[in-house]
């Protein structure tokens, strides 16, 4: 048990600064009970504006029907699904942050845990916004639920892979916000119990169901966020397989591969990771969060960005390389639709190779790593090439199909089909303001907690340990309490 | 629930409790509770807490939910309306793997909250008696209960000894009411409950 407390003096801190626990609630706290900032104000009324200008294209969605988007004869999947599909991607970060990172026992998860988790409840309420308008008549969208019902009941096909999608989405949503809001309790507590104004006292108080801190409250609780980060875990793998299934599933050349699982999982924590970076360089900044979202957290999630980007390259590779060894007419046609530049989409192919396999590449190295500059231009580059991914998979596959006659029909998308995918950018930012205005950013007590093994001061203060002879400080460790 | 009389005294810092939690258990006061603004690994065996059993009550939420995915399922597509996909089995099961799994994982992980959130009296509109408003920041408070036999004084100058830097005397109700976390009035007092110290 005390071996375990120990963490080694070449991992550099992962809170830096002499902070107390004390300092750490007034750090993380400082943004809650400021008035928001000027930068705030800006970016909160750009993305109120994106909103309201994707509200009007959904508004002309319902109203005049889907038949405004240039979804065409052969290809009926456009930017809506491929916008569903790079949401829901993002979101995946943040469970793996959260879940996967928390039972392999990675310290410096608890600095940017919070703000991934929100991440991911934002990014999964976006991807659920294409699925539900693409149906059409979304006033009938219920019906995607297995409930009985007066049409027989008619139930659901339970053997299709978009109702498996209808589940895992929306069991993940609720898991995720579920684990999410129950990390959030002690910290909401804290802002509670610092308050000074009458009406945050109050709305703190609510948020935060009464929480005191209690032992036994505390016990429950790690025993709830380990299983809760248990079931998570093969929840975000099984996800964003099952988004793949509504491809691999199905018949369509370049689409029907077996390795589109894994493929998927991949490409998913790489652009989740290549968002988390996007905001939380912003984060750090905006709130001066430096101390507790270190170059340490940037450089390793940039390791994590050049393994995963590593791994969907294999994937892309493996795939054209089937596609010669397969020896299926078909399935060579659908790839010669991509990598041949005669064809007319081959751009988004070479697009999306050189963002997503050749850029990262350059996070080899540490001096990149941790170059604040690069790893921001670099996340954003990273969900390009990650949109064109999905819109490779998806577009390139079905704008040709088996009937020459229909391949004139080159597909570019209206303007409420961007304004769509506008809107769910609004939609997401104001909520990650709002998020960052009303909610602690980073987990306070979570912080706290590993203070005193990973903390500077603390770190220092063990310097002398390493000479020391493993029996020696097992047994001072044994009886430190 | 009734108002009792408690000792409180907070401690800075955590090598300070540990040995103090012992020394009170074993000069056999009555350890009320410790209130710690972070999960403190190893302090619910120093109290004695046993350990919780949530996690059982997960497990069988999630079998619940397996049950309820395989039997739902099963129900409509073989007897309620066996739909002919393809000539296919009615009783299809690889394909309802993803769903049985997704169902599982939903009803253990509502479930849970639900739990926990009952057993440790959790809820939006609760007020709870706060023993001191920084056991939430970077306070360890430790509450001992009294009863009529014990000498508070002899309770105060104990914690002291142990460590704790800031002591004082509280009379509190440790259930929970309906109120409102900006009113300094508490129900009980408005009631005038009797206790038993005065």
């Amino acid at each position: 048990m005390g071996l375990l407390r120990y963490e080694s003096q070449t991992r550099n801190p992962l809170v830096t600064g002499h902070k107390t626990y004390h300092q750490v609630t007034e750090d993380i706290v400082r943004p809650i009970e400021a008035k928001p900032s000027k930068l705030w104000k800006i970016g909160f009324t750009i993305s109120l504006f994106l909103l309201s200008f994707g509200a009007y294209s959904v508004y002309r969605d319902v109203v005049y029907g889907i038949g405004q988007w240039n979804l065409n004869k052969t290809v009926g999947w456009g930017w809506d699904i491929t916008n569903f599909v790079w949401w829901v991607g993002i979101g995946h970060a943040g469970t793996l942050i959260s879940a996967i990172l928390l039972l392999f026992r990675q310290g410096w998860r608890t600095g940017v845990n919070r703000a991934a988790e929100a991440m991911t409840i934002f990014a999964v309420m976006c991807a659920g916004q294409f699925p539900i308008f693409h149906m059409g008549r979304v006033w009938n969208a219920f019906f995607v639920l297995p409930y009985p019902n007066t049409r027989g009941p008619l139930w659901v096909n339970f053997n299709s892979p978009l109702l498996w999608d209808v589940f895992a989405i929306s069991t993940y949503f609720t898991v995720s916000l579920l684990f999410w809001y129950c990390g959030l309790l002690p910290d909401l507590a804290t802002v509670r119990d610092r308050a000074k104004e009458k009406w945050r006292k109050r709305m703190y108080g609510v948020l935060s169901f009464g929480w005191t801190g209690s032992t036994k409250h505390w016990q429950r609780h790690e025993s709830l966020s380990l299983v809760l980060a248990g079931l998570s875990t093969p929840l975000v793998l099984s996800v964003h397989t099952i988004v793949s299934f509504d491809f691999a599933t199905s018949v369509i050349p370049g689409w029907h591969t077996t390795i589109f699982p894994p493929y998927f999982v991949a490409g998913a924590i790489f652009s989740g990771f290549a968002m988390v970076q996007t905001l939380l360089l912003i984060v750090r900044k905006v709130l001066s969060l430096e101390d507790y979202i270190t170059l340490e957290h940037i450089e390793v999630m940039n390791k994590v960005i050049v393994l995963t980007g590593s791994i969907v390259g294999i994937a892309y590779i493996t795939e054209l390389f089937i596609s010669w060894y397969g020896q299926n007419p078909y399935e060579a046609a659908a790839f010669r639709n991509r990598w041949d530049i005669t064809t007319p989409l081959a751009w988004s192919y070479y697009l999306m190779m050189s963002c997503n396999v050749l850029s990262p590449q350059i996070f080899w190295f540490r001096k990149m790593r941790r170059n604040i500059t690069v790893t921001f231009f670099m996340s954003i580059i990273v969900n390009v090439g990650m949109w064109f991914e999905r819109f490779v998979i998806i577009v390139t596959s079905i704008y040709r199909d088996y009937l020459p006659s229909s391949w004139s029909t080159y597909y570019r998308p209206t303007i409420w089909e961007v304004g769509f995918y506008m809107g769910t950018f609004g939609l997401f930012f104001t909520c990650f303001f709002l998020f960052s205005k009303f909610f602690p950013v980073i987990a306070i007590a979570e912080i706290k907690h590993i203070l005193k093994k990973s903390g500077e001061s603390y770190k220092e203060g063990v310097g002398g340990i390493e000479t020391q002879a493993p029996e020696e400080f097992a047994h001072e460790q044994a009886h430190a309490h | 629930m009734s108002v009792k009389k408690f000792v409180v005294g907070c401690f800075d810092d955590e090598a300070v409790l540990f040995p103090a939690v012992k020394k009170v258990r074993k000069a056999g006061y009555k350890l009320h509770d410790i209130y710690t603004p972070f999960p403190m690994h190893g302090l619910d065996h120093a109290m004695g807490l046993r350990d919780t059993s949530l996690h059982t009550a997960g497990f069988i939420y999630a079998i619940t939910g397996t049950t309820t995915a395989l039997g739902g399922i099963s129900w409509v597509f073989t007897k309620d309306w066996p739909l002919n996909i393809g000539g296919k089995p009615h009783f299809a099961l690889p394909a309802w793997i993803p769903i049985t799994f997704e169902l599982t994982v939903l009803f253990s992980a509502v479930g849970m909250v639900l739990t926990f959130c009952y057993l440790c009296q959790l809820a939006p509109f609760l007020k709870k008696h706060h023993f001191h408003p920084r056991a939430t920041d970077d306070q360890f408070v430790m509450v001992i209960e009294c009863n009529e036999k014990t000498n508070e004084d002899e309770v105060k100058s104990f914690l002291a000894q142990a460590g704790a830097k800031e002591i004082n005397v509280q009379n509190a109700e440790t259930g929970w009411w309906l109120g409102r976390y900006d009113k300094d009035t508490m129900p009980f007092q408005v009631r005038k409950e009797k206790t038993a110290f005065e």
